[in-house]
C-alpha cells in the first residue's frame, strides 16, 4: 500500500465490500458432515448436503452462535427474530438448486468498524451479516470432463455486507484487514484467504463529488489483499476512462484476472437470475433470547483496538508497533504471554516486529519458540548480556530448535563481556598498541577513536558490550590527554 | 378365526401375539390377496414379496426369542411411492425418478419397520393430482367400481386398502391427497396435524403443507397406526416435540356434549346432492348420539383454494428444482451443454401436471409478481388460520364433505385441470391451517359409491376426531363390504 491513491480527473470512487467467511464449526450448517479443508473429494458429504429427495436441513446451533459473535464483535444489533430463505438458481455445484441463505431478516444488522486513514480514523458501516450455506466445487478435468466435489456443500458461511462508505483502495484494504483481524479474534473462522475461508466481493462505482453515485459493477471472489487493491485500482481506471469516452457503465459482474491485472465482464445483471427468494418452509425462524445473547457477549474476546490501546498505555509501545502486534490474535496472545517473563516489553516488541515477523510464513501465526524464551532474550538484550546481532541469531536458532536461550548463548560463547575492569584493560591495550592513532586523535582527528574501538573490540573476540566499551574507551582517551 | 385378510388390526395383532397365526402366514395371505386383485386394480408400482416374507420371518423369530415387539409388528403394510425406503426404488410415479433408489429410510417407514413391506403404491406424479391418472407408469382403478378413479394422489394406497390387498397403507396429504382417495374408495384416512409425523424421507411437494398419514379400513385401525407414526424427529425441524398424544380409552367415550360445527361454505353450490345428503345424515346421527350440531361460517374459505395453489406450486417449483439430471434420476441421453442437459432432462422427466405447477410456482415467486401472488397467498393463509381458530374455539370439531362428488369415471376430468383443482375445495383449508382432519365413509350415493365425511379439529385434536369418527362409523352402519 506504498503509493497513495490519487483521483483521476476528479472522480471519486464509491466502494462497498461483501465478505464471505467460512465458519470453523465442527460440522456443516444443516447436517453432521465434517468441514475439514482439503479432504479427498466427496468424502465429507451425505444425502442431506447432497440434496437427495426427501432429506431435510436441520440448523446447526453453533452457526447462529458464531455468526452472532461476528455481529457482536462488529457492533451489530443481533436480531431477536430472523429467518432463512431459499435463493433459487440452477448450477451443478448447488445440489438442491437453491441456496439456503437469509434475505430480508438477517441475523445481524447495523454494525461498523473503525479503520485508520491518512486523515485519521474513519467509520465504515456494516449493513448486515447473514448466515448461509456454501456450494460445492466444480473440478474441470481434461479427460473426465467436469466433476463435482460436494465436500464444501453446506459448509457454513457468513456474509458481511459493508455500507458504500469506502473511498480508496487503501481504505478497502484497511477495512478488510481490520475485519479479518476482528473475526479471527473471535475464533469463529480461520480467515485464510488462500484457502478460501475468507473471500471478498467488491462493488464499485464512480462519480464526481456532489453528484449522485454512478452505476456499480461487482467483482467476485478476490482472494488476497493485493488482488482487492489491484482490482479496485484497475476497475476504477476502467470506469473513469469509459465515462470520459462518453460510455455508460452497465451493472454487471466482472472477473479480475490476476495474471493480466484486467477486469472483464462475466454476466450482465439484466440477464442474471431472478433468485425468487422465499422463506424456507423446512426451517423454523431463528429466535434468539436475551439470556443467550448475554452469554455470547461474555464470550467475546478482548478485541484488537482494545489491546492496542493497552499496549500503548502499559508498555509504552508506539501506535505502529502496537497495531502490528494486535493484527493477529495469536500474535497478540504470544506477545502477552512473553511479556509475563520479561521486564523489557519494548525490547520484546522490537524483537517480534523484526526477527519473529521476518521468520513467520505468510498467513501464519505459529511461532515455534516458547514465549518465555523470547521474553528472556529481550531481558538479555536489555541487560547488555547479548547484542542485538546475537539476539537475531538466537531467535533464528531457537526457531530451528527451541531451547533455553541462556544455554544457547553460553554454548555459542556469545554472552557479551560487561566486566568494566576487563574492558578497560582492552581499551588501554588498544591505546598502547596504536600510539599513532592516539596521537592523531589528540590532534583533532576524532574519528580515529572508532579505529581504536575496533581494535579493543577485536581483543574481546567481538563479545564486549559495545556501549560499555565505548564509554571506557572515551574515559581512557580523556585520561591519556592529560 | 376370521379370514386373515378380513380382521381389523387389533384382531390381527391379537392373533399374532397369541400365536394363532405367524407373521409369515399372515403376510403370505396378503400376498395371495394382492396376486388375486392387483391385475384389476393396479395399486402398486413396486411389489416386494420376498422382502415382505423375509421381514415377516424376522418378526416371527424375534417373537420366538421373546423380544418385546411394537404393537403392529408382523402386520404387513403398503407405502406410497413418494416415501423413501432404503433398497427399493422411490419413483414418485415419475420418469424422473424411475431408477432412483434412496440410500436411506423415511422416518415414518423406520417407525414401522417391523411391518413387512408388501410394496410401494401408485400416486399422481410427485403427489400432484386427484385421480392417480398422472402417474407416469399406469393408472389405478377404484375397487368399488373399476371404471372409476380411486382419487389421488394417494390413489394406490387407498385402492389397495379398499381392495383388500393390504391391511393398511401410508399416504401423504398436501391438499387432500389422503382424505379424497379415502372418500372415493370408502376407507378411513387421517391427515395429521402439521408437525405430528416426521417428513424426513417424504419426497417434498409443498414442504409447509405435506404430512404423512395412515389409510385403513376402520377408525380404530387408523388410530393404532398414527400412534406408531407420530412423534418428534430431530431430522425434521418442523416436527413438534410435545404435541401428539396417543389414542387411549377415550376412543369409545362417545360424543355426548360435544359441539360439532357445519361450515356453511362446505355445503354451497357445486356439492353433489347425494354427498350433501349423506353428510347431513352423519350430522343428524351425531346429534342423535348426544352432540350439538350447529351451522358455522368460515368467510375466508373461498380464498383458501387459490391461496393453496399459489403456495403449494411456489414451494413445489423450488422443491423440484433439484431434479436436474446432474446427480441422480433421469439424465437426457444427449446434450451439447449444461443448459441443454437441464432443459432436456427436465422436459423428458416431468409429466404435464408437474410442469404446470412448476411454471405456476415459478411465476408466483418471480420478481414483480411475488407481492401479488405469493405474499398475498400467505396473507390469505393467515386469515384462514384465524377464521378456523375462531370457529374451533366455539366448536369441538367441524363436519363437512371431503369432496364435492363421489368417484368419477377414469378420463372424465383429465382434460380440465381447473375443474380438477376445484375438487380440492374442502380439503385444502385443513392443510393451509395445519390442523388434523379425518376422512371416513358415511354412506353411498345412488350408484353405490362411497361418500366421505370429513371431521376437522384443532391442532393435535386427533384423539377427539377418532372418538367422533368411531361413533359415526358405528352409527352410520357403513361397514366395509368384505367384513360383512
Amino acid at each position: 500500500m506504498a503509493t497513495p491513491w490519487k483521483p483521476l480527473k476528479g472522480y471519486e470512487m464509491v466502494i462497498g465490500l461483501e465478505v464471505h467467511v467460512e465458519l470453523k464449526t465442527k460440522t456443516k450448517i444443516f447436517c453432521s458432515c465434517k468441514t475439514d479443508f482439503g479432504a479427498p473429494p466427496n468424502t465429507q458429504c451425505c444425502p442431506v448436503c447432497m440434496g437427495f429427495p426427501g432429506t431435510l436441513p436441520v440448523l446447526n446451533r453453533q452457526v447462529v452462535h458464531y455468526a452472532a459473535l461476528a455481529g457482536l464483535a462488529t457492533g451489530c444489533t443481533i436480531a431477536r427474530y430472523s429467518k432463512q430463505d431459499r435463493k433459487n438458481y440452477f448450477y451443478p455445484d448447488l445440489p438442491k438448486a437453491y441456496q439456503i441463505s437469509q434475505y430480508d431478516l438477517p441475523l445481524c444488522v447495523d454494525g461498523h468498524l473503525m479503520i485508520e486513514t491518512p486523515e485519521g480514523e474513519k467509520r465504515i458501516g456494516i449493513t448486515r451479516i447473514h448466515i448461509e450455506e456454501d456450494a460445492g466445487k466444480l473440478i474441470h478435468d481434461p479427460e473426465q470432463g467436469t466433476l463435482i466435489d460436494c465436500n464444501r456443500c453446506g459448509v457454513p458461511l457468513i456474509e458481511i455486507v459493508s455500507e458504500p462508505d469506502i473511498r480508496t483502495p487503501q481504505e478497502a484494504v484497511a477495512y478488510l484487514q481490520k475485519l479479518r483481524a476482528v473475526i479471527a479474534y473471535t475464533g469463529i473462522s480461520d480467515c485464510k484467504m488462500n484457502e478460501g475461508s475468507l473471500r471478498c466481493d467488491v462493488n464499485l462505482s464512480i462519480h464526481k463529488p456532489g453528484q449522485p453515485f454512478g452505476t456499480r459493477t461487482e467483482m467476485k471472489n478476490l482472494n488476497s489483499f493485493q488482488s482487492v487493491q489491484r482490482a479496485i485500482e484497475e476497475e476504477y481506471r476502467r470506469q473513469v476512462e469509459a465515462v470520459e469516452r462518453g460510455e455508460t457503465i452497465v451493472q454487471e459482474t466482472r472477473r479480475f484476472d490476476q495474471q493480466t491485472g484486467k477486469t472483464s465482464a462475466m454476466r450482465r445483471k439484466e440477464n442474471a437470475n431472478d433468485y425468487r427468494y422465499f422463506p424456507d418452509p423446512d426451517l423454523a425462524p431463528i429466535v434468539t433470547g436475551e439470556d443467550t445473547l448475554d452469554t455470547w457477549r461474555k464470550e467475546l474476546p478482548v478485541l484488537p483496538d482494545q489491546r492496542k490501546a493497552r499496549y500503548m498505555a502499559d508498555y509504552g509501545l508506539t501506535a505502529y508497533a502496537a497495531k502490528q502486534l494486535v493484527s493477529e490474535k495469536a500474535l497478540a496472545e504470544y506477545f502477552e504471554a512473553a511479556c509475563e517473563s520479561t521486564a523489557a516489553p519494548k525490547t520484546l516488541a522490537n524483537l517480534m516486529l523484526t526477527e519473529v515477523f521476518r521468520l513467520l510464513p505468510p498467513e501464519s501465526a505459529a511461532i515455534p519458540v516458547a514465549p518465555a524464551h523470547l521474553g528472556r532474550l529481550a531481558d538479555m538484550v536489555e541487560q547488555g548480556d547479548i547484542s542485538a546481532g546475537v539476539a537475531k541469531r538466537a531467535v533464528a536458532a531457537l526457531w530451528e530448535r527451541d531451547q533455553d536461550p541462556d544455554a544457547w548463548v553460553e554454548a555459542a560463547g556469545l554472552r557479551q563481556l560487561s566486566d568494566p575492569e576487563l574492558l578497560r584493560s582492552y581499551a588501554e591495550r588498544a591505546m598502547a598498541e596504536h600510539p599513532d592513532l592516539v596521537a592523531g586523535y589528540y590532534k583533532g582527528k576524532a574519528n580515529l577513536a572508532k579505529a581504536l574501538m575496533g581494535a579493543a573490540m577485536g581483543m574481546s573476540g567481538g563479545k564486549a558490550n559495545p556501549a560499555l566499551l565505548q564509554h571506557l574507551m572515551d574515559e581512557a582517551l580523556e585520561k591519556g590527554r592529560k | 378365526m376370521e379370514k386373515l385378510t378380513e380382521m381389523t388390526l387389533t384382531q390381527t395383532r391379537e392373533a399374532l401375539v397369541r400365536g394363532r397365526v405367524s407373521a409369515r402366514e399372515l403376510t403370505q395371505a396378503w400376498l395371495d390377496a394382492i396376486e388375486a386383485r392387483e391385475g384389476d386394480i393396479g395399486a402398486f408400482i413396486t411389489r416386494c414379496p420376498d422382502r415382505a416374507l423375509a421381514e415377516a420371518a424376522a418378526v416371527d423369530d424375534a417373537r420366538v426369542r421373546g423380544e418385546e415387539l411394537p404393537p403392529l409388528a408382523g402386520i404387513p403394510m403398503a407405502v406410497k411411492d413418494n416415501i423413501c425406503v432404503q433398497g427399493l426404488p422411490t419413483t414418485c410415479a415419475s420418469k424422473m425418478l424411475e431408477n432412483f433408489t434412496p440410500p436411506y429410510d423415511a422416518t415414518a417407514y423406520e417407525k414401522l419397520r417391523w411391518c413387512p413391506l408388501l410394496g410401494k403404491t401408485n400416486l399422481d406424479e410427485f403427489a400432484m393430482g386427484s385421480t392417480t391418472e398422472n402417474s407416469a407408469f399406469h393408472i389405478t382403478r377404484n375397487p368399488r367400481d373399476t371404471s372409476r378413479v380411486p382419487g389421488g394422489s394417494s390413489g394406490g394406497s387407498a385402492a389397495c386398502v379398499a381392495a383388500g390387498e393390504a391391511p393398511f397403507a401410508l399416504g401423504s396429504d398436501t391438499g387432500g391427497s389422503i382424505r379424497q382417495p379415502a372418500a372415493f374408495c370408502g376407507v378411513v384416512g387421517m391427515k395429521p396435524t402439521y408437525g405430528a409425523v416426521s417428513r424426513y424421507g417424504l419426497v417434498a411437494f409443498a414442504s409447509s403443507l405435506d404430512q404423512i398419514g395412515p389409510m385403513t379400513r376402520t377408525v380404530a385401525d387408523n388410530a393404532l397406526v398414527l400412534d406408531a407414526l407420530a412423534g418428534y424427529d430431530r431430522r425434521d425441524s418442523t416436527s413438534v416435540k410435545r404435541g401428539y398424544t396417543p389414542m387411549g380409552r377415550e376412543m369409545h367415550a362417545g360424543v355426548k356434549g360435544l359441539r360439532i360445527g357445519l361450515p356453511k361454505e362446505f355445503f354451497g353450490k357445486g356439492l353433489a346432492p347425494a354427498v350433501k345428503k349423506q353428510v347431513m345424515r352423519a350430522a343428524r346421527l351425531l346429534e342423535k348420539e348426544g352432540a350439538t350440531v350447529e351451522e358455522v361460517s368460515i368467510p375466508s374459505l373461498d380464498y383458501a383454494l387459490p391461496a393453496y395453489y399459489v403456495i403449494s406450486s411456489a414451494e413445489a417449483s423450488s422443491n423440484l428444482a433439484r431434479f436436474d439430471g446432474v446427480r441422480y434420476g433421469r439424465r437426457t441421453a444427449e446434450y451439447r451443454d449444461l443448459e441443454e442437459l437441464y432443459l432436456k432432462s427436465r422436459s423428458e422427466g416431468f409429466g404435464p401436471e408437474v410442469k404446470r405447477r412448476i411454471l405456476l410456482g415459478t411465476y408466483a415467486l418471480s420478481a414483480g409478481y411475488f407481492d401479488a401472488y405469493y405474499k398475498k397467498a400467505l396473507q390469505v393463509r393467515t386469515l384462514v388460520i384465524r377464521d378456523l381458530e375462531q370457529v374451533l374455539n366455539r366448536c369441538d370439531a367441524l363436519l363437512g364433505p371431503v369432496a364435492p362428488t363421489t368417484a368419477y369415471k377414469l378420463g372424465e376430468k383429465t382434460s380440465s385441470p381447473l375443474e380438477m383443482y376445484l375438487g380440492d375445495i374442502y380439503t385444502v383449508p385443513v392443510n393451509i391451517a395445519g390442523i388434523p382432519a379425518l376422512s371416513l365413509p358415511c354412506g353411498t350415493d345412488e350408484a353405490g359409491l362411497p361418500v366421505g365425511a370429513q371431521l376437522m379439529g384443532k391442532v393435535f385434536s386427533e384423539p377427539l376426531l377418532y372418538r367422533i369418527g368411531a361413533v359415526l362409523e358405528r352409527a352410520a352402519g357403513y361397514v366395509r363390504k368384505e367384513a360383512e
